[in-house]
């Protein structure tokens, strides 16, 4: 398995799954390096190729080092001032299964209320 | 029930240790993902959408009270409180952490159960009909059939990297409940019209997903004792002859098509009678070892009618209803099978919460010889229960909602998890499920209705069957958006058939409309006790096209 999909149009997020718990984690900017977030609005949008060369090289090193599985970059609309997929398929990944609303992300599961990066 | 031999507990509890030393591995860096995938595959551990999912093997869908406990144990312990029984009866837990498994594969090896062969490209969990050795159209039980093939294949070493998955099911009565048809192999026990000896008809190549075949007959009078030398023949074509190169030719249903099947049964009876017969088939000890395990439970002799039962129907007219769809008639007199729909109005279907898991295993115990079986129908089964406990049942489960009178009605709908957990998805399954049982809710609707299998499947794989539902939802993409493309006139069967294309793209938002105008076509056009599939086939697609065309001028 390739570590990174092709890449989709800009701007686009990185996602991924964690290697141990399989919660669906989010690249996030931690100061000058990035750091994984369970809450996509704190996802690190890249709307420019250099972004996009930085989620894609923290994907390799992170499937590399063994701390997620499935990662890839996914695009994603910004007009409501958070990241969010253009695709449903990756929006579910934000939010969690539609027909139990009382689980994943949409309940706030793994996000700390304050938002802060948990 | 089949219990463990001590053979068969040292191979799980090693599959156990090597399970736990593997994710160790995996975590210290030692494995690679790629690695490490197969070896997670192999002990039923997949990576959904939001988490990773575990999948039990219940074989041949049946359990023990002590168990379904278990299960419902792990499902609160590490998952949300709740699983989901599937069409190959077996239970998913959609949340467990990889740290995790190895502890809830000890809880399962505890209760004799495990998560071999129900991933990967192996002979998989043999699934039979879930009312075996009750069914009154029964010549004889399946399972000490499927729990040989079990044995037989889960420790062959020829078999566990086969071109594809490989699917058995097996049955031993008149009707198939099993879906033997949509198998790779489908097996069913019959008699001999001369000899009247029990043997197995055999059929090949059956299977769903991308290209949807139904098994075509390659024996129809199998002697019983032949069955292990005549599927290893079966498996050596297969798996010398299999594609390999292209996974979505793989299966048999492709060779065999491909073949032809005049000269797959040629091959395969060749390699037949090449094959030392006598070193390969169970010795005949063995095999009356693993039938004495599903000897009938020792049941009370009883009246054929209960007075308690009718007085109690009489007076409760929910609880007649109840006791018509959802109770089978059993080979003993004085019992009944209950069929427990995992399909209330509004819920995902075959979903079923910790609490329900151990209601259920409770009344087992109490009623039903501490027996329960699964349905590929995604629901469960109480086997052996006295009439005249029925009423005492329906007011419990009532109390866990658990009383839906709805077995193989409109609202009793198989569907796979779909987009709202599976990876693989296009679309999702559990909403529309969900939509078309609120809009047909109405008990005496469903009652007019008559017998209905709706069917749904997230993306091609078909794992919700929607090939062989009478009607048959298929969940798609188009330009970005879900669409549903729905089929007329499946059957699971031993009248099976593939439903054909009615319409091929609805909004989500459309199909419960779509249904409701498939059924005003059949309530129209019905003759005088015809069901819904019958007056599919008697009248082909055309009237129900015509009715699509008439809503598509309208509009
Ligand atoms: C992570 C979840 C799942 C994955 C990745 C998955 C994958 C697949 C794939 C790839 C196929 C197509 C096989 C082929 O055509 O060769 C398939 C078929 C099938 N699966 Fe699943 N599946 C999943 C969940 C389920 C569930 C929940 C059920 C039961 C509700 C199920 C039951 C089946 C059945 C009955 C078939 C079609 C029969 C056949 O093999 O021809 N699967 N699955
Ligand atoms: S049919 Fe598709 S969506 Fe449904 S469970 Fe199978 S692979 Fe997933």
């Amino acid at each position: 398995m390739a570590a990174v999909a092709k890449r989709p149009a800009l701007p686009a997020i990185l996602l991924a799954n964690d290697l141990l718990d399989g919660d669906v984690v989010f690249a996030s900017a931690a100061g000058e390096t990035l750091a994984w977030t369970r809450d996509p609005a704190l996802a690190l949008v890249a709307d420019d190729d250099t972004g996009a060369e930085r989620l894609e090289a923290f994907a390799v090193s992170e499937f590399a080092a063994q701390r997620v599985v499935d990662a890839y970059l996914v695009d994603v609309e910004t007009s409501t001032g958070r990241p969010v997929p253009r695709h449903y398929r990756e929006r579910m990944k934000t939010l969690g299964p539609s027909n139990r609303r009382d689980l994943g992300k949409q309940a706030g599961e793994g996000i700390a209320p304050s938002g802060q990066r948990a | 029930m089949y219990r463990y031999d001590e053979f068969d507990e040292r191979f799980v509890r090693e599959r156990v240790e090597q399970f736990s030393d593997q994710v160790a591995r995996r975590l210290d860096g030692s494995l690679t993902e790629d690695e490490f995938k197969p070896l997670r595959l192999k002990n039923g551990v997949y990576l959904q959408l939001h988490a990773y999912m575990l999948r039990i093997a219940i074989p041949y869908g049946t359990l023990s009270s002590r168990q379904l406990r278990q299960l419902a144990l792990i499902g609160e312990r590490y998952d949300r409180g709740y699983g989901h029984f599937t069409t190959r009866t077996n239970l998913q837990f959609n949340w467990p952490k990889l740290r995790d498994v190895p502890e809830i594969l000890g809880l399962l090896a505890d209760v004799e159960m495990h998560c071999i062969q129900t991933s990967g490209n192996c002979i998989r969990n043999v699934t039979a009909d879930h009312f075996a050795g009750i069914a009154r159209d029964e010549i004889e039980d399946p399972r000490p059939t499927a729990e040989l093939i079990r044995q037989w294949s889960s420790q062959h070493p020829e078999f566990s990297y086969l071109p594809r998955k490989f699917k058995i099911a097996v049955t031993g009565a008149e009707q198939d409940r099993a879906v033997i048809k949509a198998h790779d192999i489908g097996l069913r026990i019959r008699r001999h019209p001369d000899t009247h000896e029990t043997c197995y008809e055999v059929s090949v190549g059956g299977g769903l997903g991308r290209t949807p075949m139904i098994g075509k007959v390659v024996r129809d009078y199998l002697p019983k004792a032949d069955l292990l030398a005549y599927l290893e023949a079966i498996m050596r074509v297969y798996n010398l002859e299999g594609r390999r190169d292209n996974k979505y030719k793989a299966r048999v249903k492709i060779l065999v098509h491909e073949t032809g099947l005049e000269e797959f049964t040629r091959r395969v009876e060749a390699e037949f009678a090449e094959l030392d017969g006598p070193s390969i088939n169970a010795d005949p000890a063995e095999v009356s070892r693993i039938a004495a395990y599903f000897a009938p439970p020792t049941y009370r002799a009883l009246p054929e009618r209960s007075t308690a039962l009718e007085t109690a129907r009489a007076g409760n007219p929910d609880f007649d209803r109840w006791v018509e769809v959802n109770t089978t008639a059993h080979k003993q007199p004085g019992y009944a099978a209950i069929t427990i729909s995992l399909k209330p109005v509004g819920e995902a279907p075959g979903d079923a919460t910790s609490e329900q898991m151990r209601l259920v295993a409770d009344l087992a115990e109490e009623f039903s010889f501490s027996e329960i079986r699964v349905t590929h129908a995604q629901n469960l089964v109480l086997p052996h229960v006295k009439l005249s406990d029925l009423f005492a049942i329906w007011r419990r489960l009532g109390e866990a909602g658990l009383s839906s009178a709805n077995i193989g009605l409109i609202t009793d709908i198989i569907a796979c998890p779909g987009l709202d957990y599976c990876a693989l998805a296009t679309a999702r399954s559990i909403p529309i499920a969900q939509a078309i049982a609120r809009r047909f809710a109405e008990d005496t609707r469903q009652k007019e209705i008559g017998e209905l299998n709706i069917k749904i499947s997230g993306c091609i794989n078909a794992c919700g069957h929607h090939h062989v539902g009478h009607i048959g939802i298929l969940g798609l993409e188009k330009r970005g958006i879900e669409s549903y493309q729905i089929t007329l006139g499946g059957d699971a069967t031993q009248d099976a058939a593939i439903g054909e294309i009615l319409v091929p793209g609805l909004a989500a938002e459309e199909v419960p409309d779509a249904i409701e105008r498939i059924v005003a076509v059949y309530l129209e056009q019905r003759q005088a006790g015809e069901s819904f599939i019958e007056n599919v086939r008697r009248l082909g697609l055309a009237p129900f096209k015509a009715a699509f065309l008439e809503l598509d001028r309208a509009a």
